[in-house]
């Protein structure tokens, strides 16, 4: 973390990175343009009249025949008429789909049920479910899950969380006294099964007072976890908030109620939500945040009026000077008001001198006019203000500001660069003029 | 370019089996319910189905019309509805919705859930509250592995990371475990298991549970696959957070890939619509570069299209005959050919425009002083930058994750102001974004001051005490620290270079990353099966927070053939980037052959 200058410097110029710049867009988008044209050219001779090769794709882009693309021409069809219907019937009918390929699957059904060999023998269906002793993979499928229920209260924790493991239905109900009910929790906990876990948890919760539950699974970090998220995906928004209010976590309880107003679509109501939000335990700077939140919302409502110009948003939030800048500027230059622009720059010191100033940086300001298109007069103003000479230069060769261009080699007195720029510029231009009259004019001092 | 396929590289088992069984599977259930029925699917079930089945499959077996689960009411007149779902409550609450309305109008149909990959008991507590258990049926898809690609299986379970990683839930573990035991059952046991992370660790242990129970079926099996890693998430945040320079990452981060599927968009297709495009190792054309750093794609496509075009022109001085020989035979194939280069291109260029309007430059520059500990102000001030910018607010927390895990956390001050400004710019309901970020261990605060750090150490012993007390979850994610700045220099994850790193001829993994580091997930997975164990590395695993949870368990590698023991099946518990893939299979062709999956 502490390395010396030297060795940052030779970070950010070491060659190592430099095999390829993704800014580098002339180079590679002309080798892809090359590529692009030599195959499009190959078009004419590839028409499109036969796709054979071609998945056969609907509108939407599915392939025909696609569970996907099915869904959809239902969705779209279905609230149409008794025609469009009976179409739909048609066209979704076995028979219309008959040029499509059959499963090319040989192997029966049975043949995978069994996990001893690898299909080799195919079997019928039915003598794979009379085949009983076999292993299967799908043990339950074809019978009655009645027939697995089981009335015997034999079984001890273990057994029954290894059988709830399985899927099988499991009566809970012999476990009665506290202890019982903690062990059985203690075995779900130690095979790891998480839907087991909340299996027992539901029971848990049906059979104990809230205060004996919370009690117990304090202590109990798994399956607190187990039971916070059961809570969270059921919705019972109200045991949750009691859990955490019993273990103390204030700000996870505040955040939970906090949650509850993305869920809310009417502004009003959302703004007044907030407003009950406001008092909660939130850490400190959450605490901010939330007042903000609400503020903003009220604002929202009045846009209107005169509290909302961004300055005073600005004030109101605190928003760093960068943010503020960044944004502004972006938003203006969206809106090609380069007034505004001009005026977010612009001091002025108490003698009345103006300045510009950009807590940005210039550079940035140009990058960002740049890319909502600014003309390039504007952008040579900022470009000009670029403190740094071998930026200002690059900037103003990437955005072809040729005055700037110019002027700086001028001012660098170095006739070799001007002299090679002048290959840059359109022949018989106004930029060439200048460039010729530079050259020869005899006040100059060049340095080469 | 493309890397030739080692001669000797083993074969790699035939995954198609899964998509047989998961179709089959499904066709059974199906015919559960016998007569016409219509079928409502989930939209995140929609893709997977789509590579298995189609919908002449799904009428074959009387499904009448399909419909997509979604908060809207049924339009479907048929006496018989089945649901095929994910266990989630939602799913619950919309079939109860649809089912009671159906009851109030005095209407009886019949109604069949099909769980996918299984059903949750939280699930049918919800029937149950709604008073409609019984009057559904229940049934479980055990579909919990897709091929994605001849090297790649997904779970395609995306709420896996936020379930387990955020909420501490531990619902899929069973799950991962089932996966495993399908996988061991049609492949072979695994001679060599090893693995990282508390998830891992876990898993490992109940999928052992279920091999105990029904043990024998393995036996005697010849083992087609060598070794099986497992690894957690949060062993390894970094990598994942990293902008992603080889060309399949670079497609996923630009298009987000699906599902092993891409829709490229007007802009890349050169026509008026989308396309919907697979890309896996059937795609020629994307199988050569999907590897690669994007800086040798072009060169190669530019090579490819002028190959096409010489291939074309051969046809001008041909005869008769043999103009039918080449259109019978030739045409076909360049014309497929033709048809994903220009594909592939128009996706080259939307990238490239992309890129170079966000200064893409500029963040890779961020991101690799970060990763080397240099110039943390600069970063930091970028980071500022971007937040106020407003460029995106998914990579402003890309990069501020990345800030905070690099550094142990970030500055107080600095956490307080990027949050403020972040809040401003993308909307103040983030802040529980930032709560939930905090909770997964992804974006601290530094404790003030060493003193903590005492305090710390003794927080994370009562932590993983079982009989620990009052702990909050806040701090067992202080006790957690990331050490990346240790970790990277034991394992040399930032490359000495002299000199330009070459992209073209990569001489590790680093490449994946334009030569700037070498991904964590990947380097533990190479360390550990060099040593074939943990040994040596026991200050990394500490440094990993993961003392506890580093296992090794070989069991049977004397009868494991030598062939086979070069096959590696790699778990990444919480997912994994392309980047990943891409590292692992240059160590694969380096060393061993590798191939992943993810849930």
């Amino acid at each position: 973390m502490n390395r010396t200058k030297g060795d940052e410097e030779e970070y950010w110029n070491s060659s190592k990175f430099k095999a390829f710049t993704f800014d580098d867009e002339d180079d590679e988008l002309s080798q892809l343009k090359e590529s692009k044209r030599a195959v499009n050219s190959l078009r004419d001779f590839v028409d499109d009249d036969d796709d054979d090769d071609l998945e056969r794709v609907s509108w939407s882009g599915e392939p025909v025949g696609s569970i996907s693309w099915s869904i959809r021409e239902t969705a779209g069809n279905s609230g149409s008429t008794h025609e469009g219907r009976e179409q739909l019937k048609s066209r979704n009918s076995f028979s219309s789909y008959a040029q499509l390929p059959k499963p090319t699957s040989t192997y029966s059904l049975s043949s995978f049920f069994r996990g001893r060999t690898r299909p080799g023998s195919f079997q019928s269906l039915s003598d794979a479910l009379s085949d009983t002793p076999a292993k299967s993979y799908a043990p339950e499928l074809g019978r009655p899950k009645g027939e697995y229920r089981d009335y015997s209260n034999d079984w001890s924790p273990s057994d029954t969380v290894r059988r709830l493991r399985k899927g099988k239905v499991c009566s809970l109900e012999r476990f009665r006294s506290l202890q019982d009910k903690l062990q059985l929790l203690e075995e779900a906990v130690s095979m790891h099964d998480g839907n087991v876990i909340t299996a027992v948890l539901i029971f848990l919760k049906r059979t104990l007072s809230k205060e004996i539950l919370f009690r117990e699974l304090e202590v109990r970090q798994v399956a607190l976890r187990h039971l916070i998220h059961f809570l969270k995906e059921i919705g019972d928004q109200k045991l949750l908030l009691d859990l955490f209010r019993f273990l103390d976590r204030t700000e996870e309880l505040a955040l939970s109620h906090y949650r509850e107003h993305l869920n809310i679509q009417d502004p009003d109501k959302r703004k007044e939500f907030l407003k009950t939000c406001v008092g909660l335990p939130f850490s400190a700077e959450d605490s901010a945040h939330i007042q903000d939140h609400y503020t903003l919302l009220e604002r929202q409502i009045i846009i209107e009026g005169t509290f909302s110009s961004p300055v005073n948003l600005k004030k109101t939030f605190k928003i760093p000077d960068k943010q503020y800048v960044l944004t502004a500027l972006a938003a203006r230059a969206k809106l090609r008001a380069w007034n505004d622009v001009d005026a977010l720059f612009t001091t002025k010191n108490w003698l009345g001198y103006t300045k510009k100033r950009a807590p940005i940086g210039f550079h940035r300001v140009v990058e960002i006019l740049h890319k909502n298109n600014a003309p390039v007069q504007i952008l040579q103003e900022y470009v000009n203000l670029v403190e740094d000479v071998d930026t200002k230069l690059n900037l103003a060769t990437k955005f072809k500001c040729h005055d700037v261009v110019i002027d700086t080699y001028r001012d660098l007195k170095d006739r070799q660069q001007l002299l090679a720029y002048r290959s840059k510029v359109d022949k018989g231009s106004a930029e060439e003029e200048k460039i010729d009259a530079l050259l020869s004019s005899s006040q100059i001092r060049w340095k080469n | 370019m493309a890397f030739p396929h080692r001669p000797d590289a083993p074969e790699l088992p035939d995954f198609s089996m899964l998509k047989r069984l998961a179709r089959d599977q499904l066709i059974y259930l199906l015919e559960q319910l016998p007569g016409k029925k219509d079928l409502f699917i989930e939209a995140d079930l929609m893709s997977p189905l789509d590579r298995i089945a189609n919908v002449s499959i799904l009428k074959q077996h009387e499904v009448d019309k399909l419909y997509k689960v979604e908060n809207k009411p049924a339009l479907s007149s048929n006496e018989q509805l089945c649901f095929l779902v994910r266990p989630r409550i939602k799913n619950m609450r919309y079939i109860a919705s649809l089912v009671n309305a159906d009851k109030l109008a005095g209407r009886t149909r019949k109604y069949k859930v099909i769980f996918s990959p299984q059903k949750f008991y939280a699930c049918e507590m919800v029937l149950e509250e709604e008073g409609i258990y019984g009057d559904v049926s229940c049934d479980e898809w055990a579909f919990s592995l897709l091929p994605l690609d001849v090297d790649l299986l997904s779970m395609e379970l995306p709420e896996f990371f936020r379930d387990y990683f955020l909420e501490g839930d531990q619902r899929w573990i069973n799950t991962v475990a089932q996966a495993l035991h399908l996988l061991s059952t049609l492949y072979g046991p695994f001679p060599n298991c090893y693995g990282i992370g508390r998830c891992a660790k876990m898993a490992y242990e109940l999928w052992r549970n279920l091999e105990e129970e029904e043990d024998g079926e393995t036996k005697g099996r010849r083992p087609e696959i060598g070794h099986i890693f497992l690894l957690d998430r949060d062993v390894d945040f970094v990598t994942a957070l990293c902008s992603q320079v080889v060309y399949e990452g670079l497609v996923d981060d630009t298009f987000r890939i699906k599902c092993g599927s891409v829709d490229f968009g007007p802009e890349v297709t050169s026509s008026d619509k989308s396309l919907k495009v697979l890309l896996n190792a059937e795609d020629k054309v994307f199988n050569e570069i999907r590897n690669e750093h994007f800086s040798n794609v072009f060169g190669f496509l530019s090579q490819k299209a002028r190959n096409l075009q010489a291939q074309y022109d051969r046809r001008r001085g041909m005869d008769i005959k043999q103009m039918k020989n080449f259109v019978s035979q030739e045409l076909k194939g360049l014309k497929q050919e033709h048809r994903l280069l220009s594909l592939h291109i128009g996706a080259c260029e939307s990238i490239m425009k992309k890129k170079t309007k966000q200064d893409f430059q500029e963040l890779i520059k961020t991101e690799h002083a970060l990763l080397e500990g240099f110039n943390i102000r600069e970063s930091t001030s970028y980071i500022e930058e971007h937040i106020d910018r407003q460029v995106s607010p998914i990579e402003s927390l890309r990069l501020m994750c990345l800030l905070s895990i690099t550094e142990n956390g970030l500055i107080p001050k600095d956490y307080r102001s990027l949050k403020t400004q972040y809040l401003q710019s993308y909307g103040p309901e983030h802040l529980l974004t930032f709560s939930n970020l905090r909770r997964a261990g992804l974006l601290t605060e530094q404790a003030p001051g060493d003193t903590l750090t005492a305090v710390e150490s003794k927080v994370s012993k009562l932590v993983t005490d079982k009989a620990a007390g009052k702990i909050t979850d806040a701090f067992s994610s202080l006790a957690k620290r990331s050490n990346f700045r240790a970790i990277s220099k034991k394992l040399n994850l930032i490359p000495r270079v002299d000199g330009e790193y070459d992209l073209k001829v990569p001489r590790d993994m680093a490449y994946v990353f334009g030569g700037a580091y070498v991904p964590l997930s990947c380097r533990i997975i190479e360390q550990v099966l060099e040593r074939r164990s943990w040994q040596g590395l026991d200050e990394v695993v500490r440094l990993l927070n993961c003392s506890d949870f580093a296992f090794t368990d070989m069991t049977k590698e004397d009868k494991a053939s030598s062939e086979s023991l070069r096959l590696i099946l790699v778990v990444f518990l919480g997912g994994c980037t392309f980047s990943e893939i891409s590292a692992l299979r240059f160590l694969g062709r380096e060393k061993v052959r590798c191939w992943r999956r993810s849930p």
